[in-house]
């Protein structure tokens, strides 16, 4: 669909190149293509910008032009720079302290009910012995939801559809999950906007009493320029440890990964691939700075 | 505040604007060329009235394709009239169904809803859950079974109960997976053995929150099924759902509804106006 942003960089620096040396001014229709790229992969406004500015300064230092190929060399230099803004390496969850609590944040329909599951799935595989809690106690057969996909994994499901408070369900799971010596307890919650302060009252207290050691921040991989504000507002209220990008298996560019690192520096911890229990991967910051990139 | 007449700083402005709410740099541009053709007859625009033709402008890159804004959830030619409901994963097409279900039966119309997401865990008893909310009948069978089977039902159903309206929910798909996008091709063609005009309506459902994705989205589940109407969804949260505009100016497809939260009456009638001006709110 779009067109290989190296090739545009390439036919950008032929018109440059007769002109002798970079200056200020023949860079900038190179950077407008770049910034529209990254525009494009739904990076936030801000974040493109300051990132192009700073290839800039990278490309007015480099010699580009007398490179061979401006464009792959540019790509590079922008690759190299993407990936070490993603965070370097993968970051593993800290499963430590048992039992580990986990809480799942996020905004409605991001996939943190089916994250859970995959979660649970994951640890499961590794040996480990989950519980997950159902905390969502407001979306229309939230609780089914999470005991279906528990029964499809093979793992229990802490439920208590009588309460409508997820601070108890919350301390009830944990206990419950003490006594069956339950080593990692996943918490699912209910979806909620950032500028719902009831809503987001409560899953701070939900945080407040459970003292979760990883709490995990849901985000939608096609998310546009919000982005940045949920992360924000989540970030704020609940200081989480780690960020899941769902539904990479779709053929969006990914460019709120970007957005949320940059403005909540958290590293992203797992990615979503599909809708089975099995569609989970970790984190690789160098495919998805060519994914953003486009290339 | 203080300036008069439009410069690069305004022009700089208003492009911020417009991509941080999602209108995405193609279709920002091309707004933004409108306003420049004008500004370059008309010297001395001043900033507010920059904004009354801003907002003239993409009012009408959005009416080019909703001739007529909707004036009231009723459904007068087709008894009955059925909608299917198809999106992405999650965008809110089972809550939509719910809410519409409710502002349809206001409006004193009989509505049945069909469960054809019989995939998606809990689906099933999620619609089933919304129909016991609202007070209408839903025709299901259970998990894993055909949803073109559940079209064909419903369709059935509604036919012999002398139903207003019919909606079938549709399991969310990821618009690049081909073998998901041909099964609602199926789901389709089995309506029209029931009813030959049916569907009447196909209701792409696209999440207020999301990026220029939305395109692709629109451009694939057209392709598969001939989408006739949008819905946009979780406009009331901080996402503007900007994409839209670029999206009705490329396809034509007019944007029926939006939806404004979780709850019975959360879903309104899309108001072109109202949409704009909150861009700039
Ligand atoms: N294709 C794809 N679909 C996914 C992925 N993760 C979740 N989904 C789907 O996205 C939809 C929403 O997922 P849920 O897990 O219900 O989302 P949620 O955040 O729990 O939703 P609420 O509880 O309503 O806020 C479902 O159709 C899931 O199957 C993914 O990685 N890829
Ligand atoms: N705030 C808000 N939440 C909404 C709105 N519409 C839907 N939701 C929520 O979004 C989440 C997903 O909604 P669903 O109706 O299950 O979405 P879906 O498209 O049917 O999901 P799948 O069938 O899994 O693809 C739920 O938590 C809904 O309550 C809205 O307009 N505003
Ligand atoms: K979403
Ligand atoms: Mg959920
Ligand atoms: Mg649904």
């Amino acid at each position: 669909m779009f067109e290989n942003l190296q090739d545009k960089l390439d036919r950008a620096f032929k018109v440059l190149k007769g002109q002798g040396s970079i200056t200020e001014i023949n860079v900038a229709e190179t950077m407008k293509e770049i910034r529209k790229a990254l525009l494009d992969a739904d990076v936030n406004y801000k974040t493109a910008k300051s990132f192009t500015d700073e290839v800039k300064e990278k490309a007015l230092g480099l010699n580009v032009l007398t490179a061979v190929s401006p464009g792959q060399l540019l790509t590079k230099v922008m690759n190299d720079e993407l990936t070490a803004l993603m965070g370097g390496e993968v970051t593993e969850l800290d499963l430590k302290t048992n039992p580990t609590i986990i809480l799942i944040a996020g905004l409605n329909g991001a996939g943190k009910t089916t994250f859970a599951g995959k979660l649970a799935n994951h640890l499961k595989s590794k040996g480990k012995k989950p519980l997950l809690v159902a905390g969502d106690m407001y979306r229309p057969a939230a609780v089914d939801q999470l005991q279906i996909l528990g029964e499809q994994i093979g793992v229990p499901v802490y439920a208590n559809i009588a309460s409508k408070d997820p601070v108890a369900i919350a301390m009830e799971g944990i206990a419950e999950g003490k006594k069956n010596h339950n080593n990692v307890i996943i918490i699912d919650t209910a979806g909620r906007l950032a500028i719902d302060e009831e809503m987001m009252n409560e899953i701070a207290a939900v945080k407040e009493h459970t003292k979760p050691h990883e709490i995990l921040f849901v985000v939608d991989a096609m998310t546009g320029q919000d982005a940045v504000n949920t992360a924000k507002t989540f970030n704020e209220r609940l200081d989480f440890t780690g960020v899941v990008l769902t539904k990479l298996d779709g053929d969006t560019r990914g460019g709120a990964a970007l957005s949320i690192k940059s403005v909540v520096n958290k590293p992203i911890k797992f990615i979503g691939t599909g809708e089975k229990m099995e569609a989970l991967d970790v984190f690789y910051p160098d495919r998805m700075a060519s994914r953003i990139l486009g290339m | 505040a203080g300036k008069s007449t439009v410069d690069d700083d305004v022009l700089d402005n208003l492009e911020e604007v417009l991509v941080t709410s999602d209108v995405g740099v193609t279709t920002t541009l091309k707004i933004i060329d409108r306003i420049q053709a004008r500004v370059a007859k008309d010297k001395y625009l001043s900033t507010s009235e920059l904004h009354r033709l801003l907002r003239d402008e993409i009012q009408l890159m959005l009416s080019e394709n909703n001739s007529n804004d909707f004036r009231k959830f009723e459904y007068g030619q087709h008894k009955p009239y059925v909608i299917m409901v198809v999106g992405v994963n999650g965008v809110g097409k089972t809550t939509t169904i719910g809410k519409l279900a409710h502002k349809l039966k206001a409006e004193g119309l009989s509505v049945v809803l069909g469960a054809a997401d019989t995939f998606r865990a809990a689906a099933v008893e999620q619609i089933k859950l919304w129909g016991e909310r609202v007070g209408v009948r839903v025709v299901a069978q259970a998990m894993g079974s055909d949803p073109a089977s559940v079209a064909y039902d419903t369709l059935q159903s509604a036919v012999a109960n002398g139903e207003d309206v019919v909606i079938i929910d549709t399991a969310g798909r990821l618009h690049n997976k081909i073998g998901l996008m041909n099964e609602l091709g199926k789901i389709k063609n089995v309506m029209e053995k029931v009813i030959p005009s049916a569907p009447h309506e196909i209701l792409l459902v696209l999440d207020g929150s999301t990026g220029q994705n939305a395109f692709e989205q629109c451009k694939q589940f057209t392709e598969a099924t001939d989408v006739n109407a949008l819905a946009i969804t979780k406009l009331d949260g901080t996402a503007k759902g900007g994409v839209v505009i670029g999206i009705s100016d490329q396809f034509k497809i007019p944007v029926k509804y939006i939806g404004v939260g979780e709850s019975v009456n959360d879903l309104q009638l899309f108001d072109k106006k109202a949409f704009v001006d909150s861009l700039f709110n």
